[in-house]
């Protein structure tokens, strides 16, 4: 933590991290806190006064269906798209690793979407599936599929995710590609020697090895997909049709700021605080204890 | 590569090669209608090859009227509002960060460890869980439409602070040592040798803080209401809105392109340093 050399007590250090302390303050702890405040409030219709209600908020919550239709919404969003962009890109870095000479080209023509901001990511796709334009449709037209995802609550689903998937496949390509890389040859050589082809090292070898890769990547997908993909699902279909596309975060911010019902969506960041408080804490706990066979 | 069979190679190159597409596919049909006229941009099939208006469609997007039917302000200033968020958001958090950093492992104080906690929070919350208070502090604050409240929320950060933190770590005892041998004080320590020891840690984690500001969408989105103060990723979606009633499909697509140039070209021109700045803040 400290160095064993350090310099002697003086004002000094109080002046340096005054700054990053009264951003934090000002900006994050105390805005935190005033949600658990309000959270516990409910305002009167005309927003005059405001009474204390201790877990009123919450249990409202509980038992609005449409709050836990949108968490269920968020956990199958979350998923997909983990697991739709963990994919891909696994298949992707287990043939770069292999095109050792191509390995770095590849990684350079695969890592841009990265840089593309969620939002456009979102008018990038709703573009290509815009039901009377877009090429998409189009080609589906063929196959009988009749895509309009401004009606289709399954297809507006299916848009976001792919868009929001899209997005972070270059994240995921990056690390596992490092954590194969980081393989000793050796290994893989043994296994090649007493007759495993490529597809059994992959399976026996390779995939156990990064194991810790992909849990950490799982974590950071999931809180990707719970708070970064806002932009997509506000280009795209904002929320709709009807609720089908309306995952947590989106719910806070419409029932916040276009519903202004700040106890209810007070209490709301109260509960994905707490969703990310619990991820954080096991991405730490677990990814630091590798997982080992 | 262990064995060398023809049929693996091609399997191999193939796989990538599609992946490639996939991947590229958007981007491609982004550029291609950023390449034709409207009229073309409104027929059916559209076109998978790029034209020649390229250079119009620049123009007008850039320095024209814009899309008409929207209120907004020309996108060269929106592209300025853009590179000033994401400048004053990376090299503020970076300043601040490797000040606090620089204090929580050279100096011994009362309270270090209160303040190490409570940066260590702010890991947790992220701008979009604590946004309405947030707003509101911003707002009673008065810096709604500034460049300020567009940018001092977003730049506390507790990973840029561990990052810096790891790094001070590494650096060997002996240099301290010397250096106040040589009559060094804190801050002659801190400006002469720690700074350029952690010059490529800087550099990677500029690249991307560059990204993380430049791509910001919910917090502009609330904090502007100026038209002069939005920033270029916030416009595509009131272009979007105002696509249903004059689809200009080749503006919007010619603006989405010219927003995602500067951090794209980021990343593929210091691909080295953004991969370092990425497994370094994350891991």
């Amino acid at each position: 933590m400290l160095k064993r050399v350090h310099f002697p007590s003086s004002p000094l250090p109080y002046l340096l991290v005054a700054p990053q302390l009264a951003i934090t303050l000002i900006f994050f702890i105390w805005p935190a806190s005033q949600a658990f405040y309000q959270s516990f409030l409910i305002e009167d219709a005309f927003g005059l006064g405001s009474e204390f209600v201790w877990f009123e908020n919450f249990e409202v919550l509980w038992s609005d269906s449409h709050y836990l239709a949108a968490f269920w919404r968020t956990a199958v969003f979350s998923l997909l798209v983990a697991g739709l962009s963990m994919g891909f890109a696994l298949v992707l870095a287990g043939f770069a690793q292999r095109a050792v000479r191509g390995a770095l080209t590849y990684r350079t023509l695969l890592i841009w979407p990265y840089a593309v901001a969620p939002v456009l990511a979102g008018a990038l796709w709703v573009f290509m599936f815009n039901p009377t334009l877009g090429i998409f449709p189009y080609f589906l037209e063929f196959f009988g599929i009749d895509w309009n995802h401004y009606l289709n609550g399954g297809q507006a689903m299916a848009l976001v995710v792919m868009a929001a998937a899209w997005k972070q496949v270059a994240y995921n390509f990056l690390f596992y590609l490092a954590a194969m890389q980081s393989i000793p040859p050796s290994v893989i050589e043994a296994a090649a020697i007493d007759g495993a082809g490529p597809g059994r090292r992959f399976w026996t070898i390779i995939f156990p090895l990064i194991s810790p890769t992909t849990f950490f990547l799982l974590v950071i997908n999931m809180v990707y997909a719970f708070f970064e993909t806002f932009g997509i699902i506000h280009a795209v279909t904002q929320g709709g049709p009807g609720t089908s596309t309306t995952i947590l975060v989106y719910k806070v911010f419409n029932d916040g700021f276009v519903g202004l019902d700040l106890g209810g969506s007070a209490a709301q960041s109260v509960i994905l605080m707490v969703l990310v408080v619990t991820m954080t804490v096991i991405q730490f706990r677990y990814v630091e204890r590798k997982v080992e066979y | 590569m262990i064995e060398n069979r023809p049929f693996t190679r091609f399997l191999t190159h193939f796989v990538l090669i599609c992946g490639v597409i996939a991947v590229a596919l958007p981007i491609w049909i982004t550029f291609v209608a950023a390449t034709h006229d409207e009229l073309r941009m409104n027929q059916a099939p559209l076109p998978l090859l790029p034209g020649s208006y390229l250079w119009q469609n620049l123009k007008q997007t850039l320095f024209g009227e814009g899309l008409s039917g929207t209120e907004q302000a020309p996108v060269w200033l929106m592209l300025l509002n853009s590179l000033a968020m994401a400048m004053l958001i990376s090299t503020g958090k970076i300043a601040i960060s490797l000040l606090s950093a620089f204090a929580i492992v050279y100096f011994k104080f009362p309270f270090r460890m209160t303040c190490f906690w409570m940066i260590f929070i702010t890991l947790m919350l992220p701008v979009e869980v604590r946004i309405l208070p947030t707003f509101e502090v911003v707002a009673n604050l008065g810096m709604l439409n500034s460049y300020w409240g567009l940018s001092i929320p977003l730049i506390a950060s507790a990973t840029a602070t561990f990052m810096f933190r790891q790094v001070f770590l590494t650096v060997p005892d002996e240099m301290l040592e010397s250096a106040r041998i040589d009559g060094a004080g804190p801050m002659r320590f801190f400006f002469d040798i720690l700074l350029p020891l952690s010059r490529t840690n800087i550099a990677a984690l500029f690249v991307i803080l560059f990204i993380f500001g430049w791509n910001q969408y919910l917090w502009p989105l609330l904090i502007t209401t100026d038209t002069s103060m939005t920033t270029i990723v916030m416009s595509i979606k009131q272009m979007l809105e105002a696509a249903e009633q004059s689809p200009q499909w080749n503006i919007i697509m010619t603006t989405a392109l010219l927003a995602m140039i500067p951090p794209v070209f980021v990343v593929i021109s210091m691909q080295k340093l953004f991969v370092q700045g990425l497994t370094e803040t994350d891991k």
